[in-house]
């Protein structure tokens, strides 16, 4: 089973820090990770991996210095990692991102399975995944939380929607989009983390890739960002202490009154 | 570029309007009002009658597309994608709303990426630039860090999701019946994918699951010790007519199911009130609830950063707090 694995590197979230005057994320002295929830994709692809073989390839677009976190997913138990990187690339919206990525996995060839993650946690918006089935027209299955059959030709899995558990089955290959529950990453094992140290990253660029470099980077994006801003967040809460039985009856009877006040009541 | 009117994508289960399609239809008739220009709201679905169909009428819509089909009993986004793809060919429209649901947030980027258009996820804002008339979306990013406005100046149609609960359902204005028109629209069967089967589904036992459609959400954190002690907090939701949330830690300790948490690899949610009950609000937390309407804090740390976001506050131990809330509550009932 060949399963390819697009993952995103993203800023700490813990510690992220804007400069009050330009309203832009501070990116210097925070750390990059792998994104969260591109951890589960990796962990299912190294899952089955182990049971039915194959190649996990992981792949990336992003700035040199993405290499680490490709390098990282290679620790954990991928084989490949591919970087996509150069200027052409620079002001992705999710479409861009989307072409590229579905390009390159295009350019891979001979796939079963993509697993990426529910969304990212920088950008939130879930739609890479989804563009780049799309884009592939292979199925694509969201929010998978359990993988219940795999087979040569055919997987089923659990799907968490709003109302419950949706058993679905599609042909592969297929993309799915990953939650939380599906299972817990794995750390990176000593003998992974020196695979990765010496392993060589492919780098693609466009022209390597054979891109139209119209539909790449900020040219290739629909969308603009007009503004940037920091929400209102200070509430002026009003805060009352209960440190015994008098003030804990006279804070509850505080508490009912702003709840009758909101209209809760 | 010859694109008018604005689209919502209504959803429907069962034969059931769903009311997320009624908080678009809020959103759209502000947005077609600025614009001059329709309303129209586009129903994929199964047994939805142009009776039940009206409800979308009466509260805003100027047309209804409805498609009903067998086949589009559930949500398979191949078949939704190819139909929707097939209207957006034939009538241009210049703007696309759906709800920031699972399903709403697999079909749109399906669409966006065929048809070459821009797609903004998960919008709280939606306006119209007054100079050029395009379509403002603003949403919060990087765990609701920061808020961005987005437009898309050269493609069409504008596409949006918007977070379920950031806005009221537009409400039954009587006097809008017969004012509009249902359209049952006939397509080809050669638009149904037919590779993606559902086999099964689960609903869920527990009704009170569906944290984002709620009105009131109550969240149990690390503070609740353990197990047991979330009947405190489902004792909470239940006299207030609310449902239970959980934060990261107590669903990996396996005290509550995932479904319920609210946070970064959680959900998002948006309710009138969120009480955070022995949550120390970590940023990945805040995310998940920092847009809530009212929120409600009770822990027994004064520094917790959940206090920053409450509008109201109690210092002290939940297991003291809580019961005598619980007490209080249930008098007021009575």
């Amino acid at each position: 089973m060949n399963i390819v694995i697009p993952i995103k590197q993203v800023p700490e979230t813990s510690n992220v820090k804007m400069d009050e005057e330009t309203g832009t994320m501070v990116r210097e002295g925070v750390e990059s990770i792998i994104n969260p929830l591109d951890l589960y994709g990796i962990e299912i692809g190294i899952q089955l991996k182990e049971k039915h073989g194959g190649k996990i390839t992981v792949i990336t677009m992003g700035p040199p210095s993405a290499e680490k976190a490709l390098r990282e997913a290679i620790a954990m138990g991928c084989d490949d990692g591919i970087l996509i990187s150069g200027k052409e690339f620079a002001g992705s919206d999710t479409w861009a991102t989307s072409y590229t990525i579905a390009k390159s996995i295009k350019k891979i060839g001979n796939f079963d399975l993509i697993l990426a993650g529910e969304r990212a946690t920088d950008g939130d918006t879930g739609q890479v995944g989804p563009g780049i089935a799309s884009f592939l027209d292979i199925p694509l299955l969201t929010y998978v939380s359990n993988i219940k059959k795999v087979t040569d030709n055919s997987i089923i899995v659990e799907r968490l929607i709003e109302e419950g558990y949706e058993t679905s089955k599609a042909p592969l290959p297929a993309l799915l989009t990953l939650v939380k529950e599906i299972s817990f990453p794995r750390l990176p094992t000593l003998r992974g983390k020196q695979k990765a140290k010496k392993i060589d990253i492919n780098f693609w660029s466009s022209k390597n890739m054979k891109l139209d470099d119209k539909k790449l980077g900020l040219k290739g994006s629909p969308t603009r960002v007009v503004k940037i801003y920091h929400p209102k967040v200070t509430r002026n809460g009003k805060f009352v202490k209960a440190e015994n039985e008098d003030s804990l009856v006279k804070a509850v009877d505080q508490l009912v009154k702003f709840l009758r006040i909101k209209g809760v009541m | 570029m010859n694109y008018k009117g604005v689209w919502t994508i209504a959803e429907a289960a069962g034969g059931e309007i769903k009311s997320v399609s009624y908080e678009l239809l809020n959103r759209g008739r502000k947005l077609a009002d600025k614009l001059g220009s329709e309303l129209i709201s586009v129903l994929i679905t199964n047994n939805v009658n142009n009776k039940t169909a009206e409800e979308l009428i009466l509260r805003g819509a100027d047309k209804v597309y409805l498609i009903n089909a067998p086949e589009l009993e559930n949500f398979i986004v191949e078949n939704y994608s190819n139909i929707l793809i097939n209207l957006i060919e034939k009538y241009k429209p210049e703007i696309i709303l759906s709800a920031a649901t699972r399903a709403g947030r697999t079909l749109m980027p399906h669409i966006a990426t065929r048809i070459n258009a821009g797609l903004t996820a998960d919008c709280t804002e939606l306006d119209i630039e007054e100079k050029t008339g395009n379509l403002l979306q603003t949403r919060p990013a990087i765990g609701g860090n920061i808020m961005a406005t987005i437009k898309t100046p050269d493609h069409r149609p504008e596409m949006a999701t918007v977070r379920p609960k950031s806005t009221k359902p537009a409400p039954i204005n009587e006097s809008r019946k017969g004012k509009g028109k249902i359209m049952n629209i006939e397509f080809d069967s050669s638009l149904f994918d037919g590779r993606v089967e559902r086999i099964a589904f689960e609903k869920n036992k527990d009704e009170n699951v569906n944290i984002q459609a709620a009105d009131i959400v109550v969240s149990g954190g690390r503070g609740l010790q353990k197990k047991e002690n979330f009947a405190l907090i489902k004792e909470l939701a239940d006299h207030l007519g609310g449902v239970v949330g959980a934060s990261r830690e107590t669903v990996d300790r396996g005290w509550i199911s995932y479904p319920h948490q609210v946070g970064l690899s959680g959900k998002t949610v948006t309710p009138k009130l969120y009480i955070a009950v022995g949550i120390s609000g970590a940023i990945q937390h805040l995310a998940g609830m920092k847009t809530s309407d009212t929120i409600i804090a009770i822990n027994k740390d004064p520094e917790a950063p959940i206090f920053k976001v409450a509008d109201f506050g109690i210092i002290g131990d939940l297991f003291e707090v809580i019961p005598e809330l619980n007490e209080s509550l249930k008098k007021e009932v009575e």
